[in-house]
């Protein structure tokens, strides 16, 4: 579903990403851990070309989205992504922003994409909010309705870039529970995360990185209770 | 300073000729340097430092020298290369246009890139080309942002549209120093230029509140 291969990636001298391999297989939920600065996001960015490879491969699907020939904007239509700063459309209301991308870029009609867009804010539990703009939202209202704008394109893959990083601790749950329930669907999931409980209860994998580097990777429970590198057991005994 | 209110009876035609004048000078100045401002913005956003560096200098002339050296240049040398005549009001309206435009630039430039880089990342995410991004997400949300900054380019044309009176297009001010020229009177003809340009600022400012006020509360 995702192969990344040698992927390296520097800003100017500084090198982020020093030599990445991964495989993600459909279905699979694969967390990403690590201290900061230590090149996960660039990591994730990397897979739908949010930022440029220096050099290495990433397969989404099979096609390699660093060959200049690919279609980018329509790998990004199967790769889901949610930021950390949720950016939402401010000057749309929620719906609208669930809605502009399916029609602008499927070309579906307005009331097939708020059909979909009703459902989905269902799906979220934030139905009662389609007319509201996101200025009135509570931060985690306004993840939920990221969520819900990026699975409007129905992806294959969803990508999470710290996703309740800037969520006040009483919201984190009602994000995670959302995230938690694609898993349970079957959703393919990349999630960069500090939620070490969320790896362990719902990572199929867990992957440490770090200084550009994947250090150590294993099944949540391994890689937890018995991590074999030294970093990943310096880094754990700080977060657990 | 007693007020003769014959002559200024006797020139109310040619005010109010003046006045259109000066509000069609205006309109074209804008109009023409919005659009030319929107190409030369986006041309000095281009990456390509090769592409961008003619629209960089284009600014850096029009804005770094007075607008009264532009309107003589370009009404005794540029038009008569071109036509091989003068025309006051072509060139009054080529200056207005060519020097708001490169304001406006910046003003395109400024507003677009104080939009956080986030959303063009979240709209490009979803699949949508650059320029849809631009459509539908950055300039939806950068125009708001701009239109202080445009009427206020907007107010300094039309005061600066003044600058025609020297270059014989009969707009107020021109008629104002006809006045003066006829009478020998100058509180008269100066004061009610000044009247007609506040009142024309005025209203001007009064219609961008309004829109101003109406975007907010969307």
């Amino acid at each position: 579903m995702i192969e990344v291969k040698n992927l390296k990636k520097s800003f100017g001298t500084n090198v982020v990403l020093k030599d990445i391999n991964v495989t993600v297989k459909p279905q699979e939920v694969v967390v990403v851990i690590g201290p900061s600065g230590s090149g996960k996001s660039t990591f994730l960015r990397c897979i739908n070309l949010l930022e440029s490879i220096t050099d290495g491969h990433v397969y989404i699907e099979g096609i390699d989205i660093t060959d200049k020939k690919s279609d980018i904007n329509k790998v990004r239509t199967e790769v889901g992504m949610v930021f950390q700063q949720f950016n939402l459309f401010p000057h749309k209301k929620v719906i609208e922003n669930i809605m502009l991308a399916p029609m602008k870029v499927r070309n579906t009609s307005a009331e097939e994409a708020r059909k979909k867009g009703l459902e989905l804010l269902r799906k979220v539990g934030l139905e009662d909010k389609a007319e509201a703009y996101p200025d009135s939202l509570s931060g985690g209202q306004k993840q939920r309705v990221a969520i819900a704008r990026a699975l409007a394109m129905e992806p294959k893959i969803m990508l999470f870039d710290e996703p309740t990083s800037a969520l006040d601790p009483e919201m984190v749950g009602e994000v995670l529970e959302v995230m938690k329930q694609l898993a349970k669907e079957g959703m393919t999931m990349v999630v960069v995360t500090h939620e070490m409980g969320f790896a362990k209860e719902v990572g199929d994998r867990v992957i440490f990185m770090d200084g550009g580097l994947i250090v150590e990777e294993n099944v949540p429970n391994e890689l937890f209770d018995y991590p074999k590198e030294e970093r990943t057991k310096a880094f754990l005994s700080k977060v657990l | 300073m007693d007020i003769q209110w014959s002559i200024l009876v006797e020139y109310a035609p040619f005010f109010l000729k003046g006045t259109l004048l000066t509000i069609g000078l205006s309109l074209a100045g804008i109009l023409i340097g919005t659009i030319l401002g929107l190409f030369i913005g986006l041309g000095k956003m281009m990456k390509n430092k090769f592409l961008s560096f003619p629209f960089g200098v284009y600014i850096t002339l029009f804005r770094g020298t007075p607008m009264l050296v532009q309107i003589m240049l370009i009404h005794f040398a540029v038009v008569p290369l071109f036509t091989g005549g003068t025309n006051g009001i072509a060139a009054a309206i080529l200056t207005l246009s060519l020097n708001s435009a490169a304001y406006i630039a910046e003003i395109f430039r400024a507003g677009i890139q104080s939009i956080d880089k986030g959303q063009m990342e979240a709209a490009r995410s979803l699949g949508m080309t650059h320029v849809q991004a631009m459509r539908y997400v950055i300039l939806p949300q950068a125009f708001k942002r701009m239109i202080p900054p445009l009427g206020n380019e907007f107010i300094v044309l039309i005061k600066e549209s003044s600058l025609a009176s020297l270059v014989a297009a009969p707009e107020l001010m021109y008629w104002g120093r006809a006045m003066q020229g006829q009478y020998f009177r100058v509180w008269e003809p100066y004061i009610t230029a000044a009247l007609i340009y506040l009142l024309l600022t005025l209203s001007l400012s009064y219609v961008l509140s309004r829109l101003e006020r109406r975007l907010a509360t969307e």
